[in-house]
């Protein structure tokens, strides 16, 4: 590991870009614009079932006749869809254009990608329609039934055979930071995924093992895969866009080493009916990752930090993906100082856990995938999006959404910790206290639906305009007319 | 790092350290528990919950009653109290001994606490300290002992007597732990409030049990159907206006009375051995926890509860459903 060659293979600027590139985009394209306007779809539906649930906590009669969009349904119909239809998704799609543009080559048998993102979807949407049908299975984070577990499988196994394949094929042996990253998320899923399926739902383990399988589970999933695969992008995207070198590859190596070693060993909270070793474990496993908090925030710091935030005013990719680095670090320390004992007293069992979960999923990953997305499809498609204002409006209804839906959640956490400490207050006077952030979170739950309209419009603009254009030319070329290359600016 | 493989073996042994750290060794640990005599009775515990309390646990799940109340109380340490249960016939000495246990009482104040047992003389100390000071007392020839207590905010709300641990759920799939309290805990729901009919009420409309209560109402759990010949003994008592119109009745489906059940099989508050806790004699200790065919009255160490501290409590007990 020499430090000073730690630069990306061939600098890939927007203007030089080289026929090998250029052929190495074209086999993305589709694959990656299927994942990722499936990805947006999915956004929209979550934070509709996501503002009904929320608007339910201030006015509980709210749609409370269907039971198909009681709270227990409309809840966690929103957090799969959340997770598997745009998180996992969008993750994919990056992952694999990352993993061809990072080996030099090209994204072979795309086909294999369009149909593992079709029966991810299929799966993904009987899930989500199983839980709104009552079949949701109890386990948080694994709560699509089990009838859809073969379609998202299977969909997993046919994308991630050939992000697999693409890392194999290529050509530029020298490893990039992203590269390790982005591997190991494209191998992590499919064991924890098929261990929670085994053991929790084929062939049930008895008693609370079924919640520590849960937690492990969901800590693998929410913290550990998606930190493998948003700093993947992460390391990525910063370099290029802050015109600059990343610094450095030794930071970027612990940061992996700490995230894969002890990022994995989380999630068991204190206060759980198991034995006691189990969450002072998980303590000592999530403490240690500090570590890697520091290396990521030293190293996006040392790169795209002195002239970075002139960078960011120029780009919004960059705003996107500083602001999802930040909120990498605020929900990492909350992770941290959550898990501590003193600490996890108050903050067990209260908001604080979805604020936090909130800001590392939402905050953090979808932020990074906004600014991929908005960095990547104009290059991919030799077009800019369609509504440039509409793209700068979505951050701002991001940023501010999740700020307004994660502060105040925990802030009602902390409340909620403090006074279920002194039992005389009265359960019901917590509740009430609590309500006021609640009020504030679904503004946030609002902007962001907002923002996710703008962004599946922007998507589905740029596909619309790519296969207009087209369709123009062959159209021309059919008849003779004229030869305007496929992908040209209209 | 430039050499696939080794990325992949780095992977791959990661991810087993912690599959074997938090999967198969808990498994090995505890993924075998069997139910296990209570501490001083002879009844097996945890008892299998009944047929009808298991479809309900099925209603809880698909519901996501989980998503809002946990079913873990909490305890912060266990102390141990001196409880004195008869002063003998040595009444001048047990008088003496009981100022030295207690320098801060006086003797009128003694004489009083003699005069009121059994009662605990000292709470809160450590294991050591109060068998130092129960042998003081029989010394004397009264009857002293030590009595376990667990503590805590979650204990003094009154929502259980002793922490949650594993063996309280080896029969339950899925495992309902929750992990938010935006409902009260229901661990020892049953005790609490053993009464189906305001369990009913409740679960129709509850804010008619709980004022401020931020529960969504479970309406599409009860039907409303025309009155026949006679009314339905299971129909409900409702409020002016809340109930149905005139010729019509509201009456709880299968799913209600089924979650209803599971509500009342909620009761995990058997001493354990992993969990020790001493049960005030003739409170029910031997009463079968996980069975709740029988609610039987709230056992003698839930008094904190009286207090108002939990809202379900506080809650007016109306006439149960005919």
């Amino acid at each position: 590991m020499n430090p000073t060659a730690s630069s990306e293979p061939a600098a890939v600027g927007p203007g030089g870009r080289d026929a090998a590139t250029l052929e190495i985009d074209a086999s993305c394209r589709l694959p990656l614009l299927v994942l990722l306007v499936s990805a947006a779809a999915w956004l929209v539906i979550t934070s509709g079932f996501a503002l009904i649930s929320s608007i339910k906590f201030h006015s509980p009669d709210f749609l409370a006749g269907p039971a198909w969009l009681t709270y227990g349904r409309a809840h966690p119909a929103a957090a799969s869809a959340f997770l598997y239809g745009f998180c996992l998704q969008s993750g994919l799609g990056v992952s694999l254009c990352l993993l061809a543009r990072l080996g030099r080559t090209g994204l072979g048998q795309g086909w294999l990608v369009t149909m593992g993102a079709m029966f991810w979807n299929l799966g993904v949407t009987v899930g989500v329609l199983g839980i709104l049908a009552g079949d949701r299975t109890g386990f948080e984070a694994l709560d699509m039934p089990g009838y859809a577990t073969p379609m998202v499988f299977l969909g997993w196994a046919l994308i991630g055979i050939r992000g697999a394949m693409t890392f194999h094929e290529r050509r530029e042996q020298r490893l990039y930071v992203s590269q390790w990253f982005l591997f190991a998320a494209l191998f992590w899923f499919p064991w924890i995924y098929s261990t929670a399926q085994l053991l929790l739902v084929a062939f049930p383990v008895r008693g609370v093992m079924q919640s520590v399988i849960a937690w492990w589970y969901a800590d693998n999933l929410q913290v550990v895969w998606l930190w493998l695969a948003g700093l993947g992008a992460v390391f990525y995207l910063v370099p290029r866009l802050a015109r600059r070198e990343l610094q450095s590859r030794n930071l970027a190596l612990s940061a992996f080493w700490i995230i894969l070693l002890f990022g994995s060993w989380g999630g068991i909270p204190n206060s759980a009916p198991v034995p006691a070793w189990m969450p002072a474990l998980s303590t000592v496993g999530t403490v240690l990752t500090t570590v890697a908090l520091l290396a990521v925030g030293l190293s996006v710091w040392q790169t795209a930090g002195r002239g970075g935030a002139a960078g960011a005013r120029a780009s919004l990719p960059l705003r996107f993906v500083l602001f999802g680095a930040l909120a990498f670090l605020v929900a990492g320390f909350m992770r941290v100082l959550s898990s501590i004992l003193p600490v996890s007293k108050v903050t067990d069992l209260t908001w604080f856990g979805p604020a936090m979960d909130q800001l590392n999923a939402y905050g953090f990953f979808a932020m990074v995938s906004f600014g991929a997305a908005y960095w990547i499809l104009p290059q991919l498609m030799g077009l800019e999006f369609p509504w440039a204002g509409l793209a700068r409006a979505h951050f701002w209804l991001a940023s501010l959404g999740i700020v307004l839906l994660a502060a105040p959640l925990a802030i009602a956490g902390v409340l909620e910790g403090l006074k279920l400490r002194n039992p005389d207050n009265a359960f019901m006077d917590v509740v009430r206290a609590t309500l006021p952030c609640l009020r504030v979170s679904t503004m946030g739950d609002l902007l962001m639906a907002l923002g996710h309209v703008a962004f599946l419009a922007n998507l589905a603009g740029l596909a619309a305009r790519f296969y207009r254009v087209r369709a123009a030319s062959v159209f021309s070329a059919l008849t003779l007319d004229a030869h305007k290359p496929a992908g040209a600016r209209p | 790092m430039n050499y696939g493989p080794l990325l992949f073996l780095a992977a791959f042994f990661a991810l087993a350290g912690s599959w074997f750290g938090f999967v198969l060794t808990p498994q090995a640990q505890i993924g075998q528990l069997q139910p296990t005599n209570m501490l001083g009775a002879p009844t097996l515990y945890p008892q299998a919950r009944p047929g009808l309390a298991r479809q309900g646990l099925e209603v809880y799940r698909a519901n996501g009653c989980a998503d809002c109340h946990t079913q873990q109380v909490r305890q912060s340490a266990t102390v141990c109290d001196v409880l004195l249960s008869a002063a003998g016939t040595n009444l001048p000495a047990v008088l003496s001994a009981l100022l030295r246990v207690r320098p801060d009482l006086s003797e009128p104040q003694a004489r009083q606490c003699l005069s009121a047992l059994p009662q605990p003389v000292l709470q809160g100390l450590k294991p050591a300290e109060a068998d130092a000071k129960v042998k003081v007392l029989n010394g004397t020839g009264a009857k002293a002992s030590v009595s376990i207590v667990p503590v805590g905010p979650d204990i003094a709300r009154g929502w259980g007597k002793r922490r949650n641990v594993a063996r309280d759920f080896i029969f339950d799939y899925p495992v309902a732990l929750g992990s938010q309290r935006i409902g009260p805990d229901l661990a020892n729901i049953s005790v609490r409030q053993p009464d189906a009919g305001w369990h009913l009420r409740h679960l129709y409309a509850p804010r008619l049990e709980v004022r401020g209560s931020a529960m969504p109402p479970y309406r599409f759990l009860f039907d409303k159907r025309k009155i026949e010949r006679s009314p339905s003994p299971d129909a409900m008592v409702l409020p002016r206006g809340l109930g149905p119109p005139p010729g019509y009745e509201i009456v709880p489906k299968p799913q209600a009375v089924a979650l209803v059940a599971y509500l009342l099989s909620l009761r995990a508050d058997a001493p354990l051995f992993e969990a020790p806790l001493t049960v005030a004699p003739g409170a029910g200790a031997t009463g079968a926890t996980n069975a709740p065919t029988a609610p039987e009255v709230p056992a003698a160490t839930n008094t904190p509860a009286a207090s108002g501290a939990t809202s379900t409590n506080a809650a007016p007990t109306n006439a149960p459903a005919k």
